[in-house]
């Protein structure tokens, strides 16, 4: 069993399986964020409900932070020993049909990871250096009926993606993650062993597909709020 | 026809290579490449020149001994055959051709085009067989094999070891090659007894021998010259995800010889 992490398959195993946790993670995130198009209320009573059950809300975290771990792990592992496999590049090189995006997975993971890295500044932890706007994104409650207050989710994102610098690597990391996503979806199943004539060219195309669906999601909200923003000046 | 020929020239594995540039004499189209470069081994010969090593055998696509980088993919610009069933009306009168070895580090140069492929023999010692004697060759239907196993065994049983895959793949992975030869076996009656016990071992031997992994870019099947398909690596991750899961037999006291 030790070969799980000691073999090249194994490696490609945890690599599959972490990479099926994120993405699921990824796509329940987009749903959840999407509630910012039903309003404050709807957005607000989510965030709160989330963060509201300490125990759940680190078991999640937690967890997803292992899944991130062994995914880089994994990865890097075995990037350090592809790369080792050639060391002398051919002069003259053509990809031979591999995808832009199955060449690139090491360079998108790690812009990604480097945006996770900040995402989570900007949000979790709420590092009012990193958000440029100025404004302390902890200080943005709105008071409920009696005296408890909850975290003003949407004012925080409205004023956060009003930065275009903010969304624009924002937008440009999610663009990076659905290129990530349209190769690793339907890959995780060829590592698992998963994938057949049958239906492989299905998972393939619906690779794709889910790629382009979440990276429309995720815009969706910094565009949104880009859009509104921008409506005020010009006309 | 004539071409410009731009080859890799190294004296053997320790010295250091270049590419070297050579004008072909007058060729005939219908040449194949190997016969090409015989040509132009032959002008070199008799200008005392050093020829350029490369290797070959069959010259009918079905030893897997030629290989070489033409052009940035391995066997040359076609789907489906080898180097050696390459001809020449493939390029155009005055092309450059850049031909290179296959590079990976589990196949070190021999010599200019000419690179050890023995990781691919060590792989195959490690499980690539049926330990027992399978007989003469069955009466028809004794055992039963389902018509898509021996079809899907025979695609599999095409791999004729060039290593182009290696070759092509950005990581230099071996997967297709092992994946063809775990699979093949793994397909058939004969090859059950020892399915996770070959596919285990044989996966050991290809990660020794500092393959990369598979990062399912698909290079190696479109190079492939007998388009061994991606489906067969998904079948091998398949078996050595049982095998891992079966894990080592349990040990026996006695031997059964108390
Ligand atoms: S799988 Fe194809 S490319 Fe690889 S060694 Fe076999 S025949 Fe050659
Ligand atoms: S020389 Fe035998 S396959 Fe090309």
């Amino acid at each position: 069993m030790t070969r799980l992490f000691t073999s090249t398959v194994g490696k490609k195993f945890v690599m599959a399986v972490t990479g099926a946790a994120l993405f699921l993670f990824v796509v329940g995130h987009m749903v959840g964020n999407l509630q910012f198009f039903l309003g404050a209320e709807a957005l607000n009573r989510y965030g709160h409900f989330l963060q509201s059950n300490v125990e759940l809300l680190w078991t999640a975290r937690i967890g997803l932070l292992v899944m991130v771990a062994l995914h880089v792990w994994s990865a890097s592992a075995l990037a350090r020993a592809n790369r080792a496999a050639r060391p002398v590049q051919y002069a003259n090189w053509k990809p031979n049909s591999a995808s832009y995006a199955s060449r690139t997975m090491v360079m998108s993971g790690l812009i990604i990871m480097a945006f996770i890295i900040f995402h989570l500044l900007h949000y979790t932890v709420k590092v009012p250096a990193v958000n440029l706007t100025g404004k302390d994104f902890n200080t943005m409650t709105e008071t409920l009926t009696g005296d408890s207050t909850r975290h003003d989710i949407y004012e925080m994102m409205v004023l956060g993606f009003s930065q275009p610098l903010v969304s624009g690597f924002y937008i440009l990391a999610v663009g990076l993650l659905c290129l990530h996503l349209s190769h690793g979806v339907s890959a995780m199943f060829q590592s698992l062993g998963l994938k057949n004539h049958n239906y492989g060219p299905y998972l393939d195309r619906a690779a794709k597909l889910i790629a382009i669906v979440l990276f429309l999601g995720y815009i969706a909200i910094p565009v949104a709020v880009l859009l509104t923003k921008c409506g005020g000046c010009c006309p | 026809m004539k071409i410009t020929l731009k080859v890799w020239r190294q004296k053997n594995a320790n010295s250091p290579g270049w590419f070297k540039t050579y004008q072909s004499p007058a060729l005939n189209e219908n040449m194949s490449f190997l016969e090409m470069l015989d040509v132009v081994n032959e002008e070199l010969a008799n200008r005392g020149e050093e020829p350029i090593a490369f290797d070959h055998d069959c010259r009918e696509g079905i030893c897997g001994t030629c290989s070489c980088v033409i052009n940035g993919k391995p066997h040359g610009p076609h789907k489906g055959i080898a180097t050696c069933q390459t001809y020449m009306r493939s390029f155009r009168d005055g092309d450059t051709i850049v031909v290179e070895p296959f590079r990976a580090k589990a196949f070190p140069i021999i010599k200019d085009l000419v690179v050890d492929r023995k990781a691919f023999d060590r792989i195959q010692h490690a499980g690539g067989f049926i330990s027992v004697r399978t007989g003469s060759a069955p009466d028809a239907n004794a055992i039963p094999v389902p018509k898509e196993n021996a079809d899907l065994a025979m695609d599999a049983a095409q791999c004729i070891g060039c290593g182009a895959c290696v070759a092509a793949c950005k990581n230099a992975s071996a997967m297709l090659f092992v994946a063809a030869k775990v699979s093949h076996l793994g397909l058939l009656p004969q090859g059950q007894p020892e399915r996770y016990k070959r596919v285990k071992a044989m996966v050991t031997q290809m990660d020794e021998e500092g393959f990369g992994a598979c990062t399912v870019t698909g290079s190696c099947e479109a190079v492939c010259p007998k388009e061994i398909s991606l489906d067969f690596i998904a079948r091998m991750n398949r078996d050595y995800g049982v095998s891992l899961l079966k894990g080592e037999p349990k040990k026996i006291a006695g031997g059964g010889a108390a």
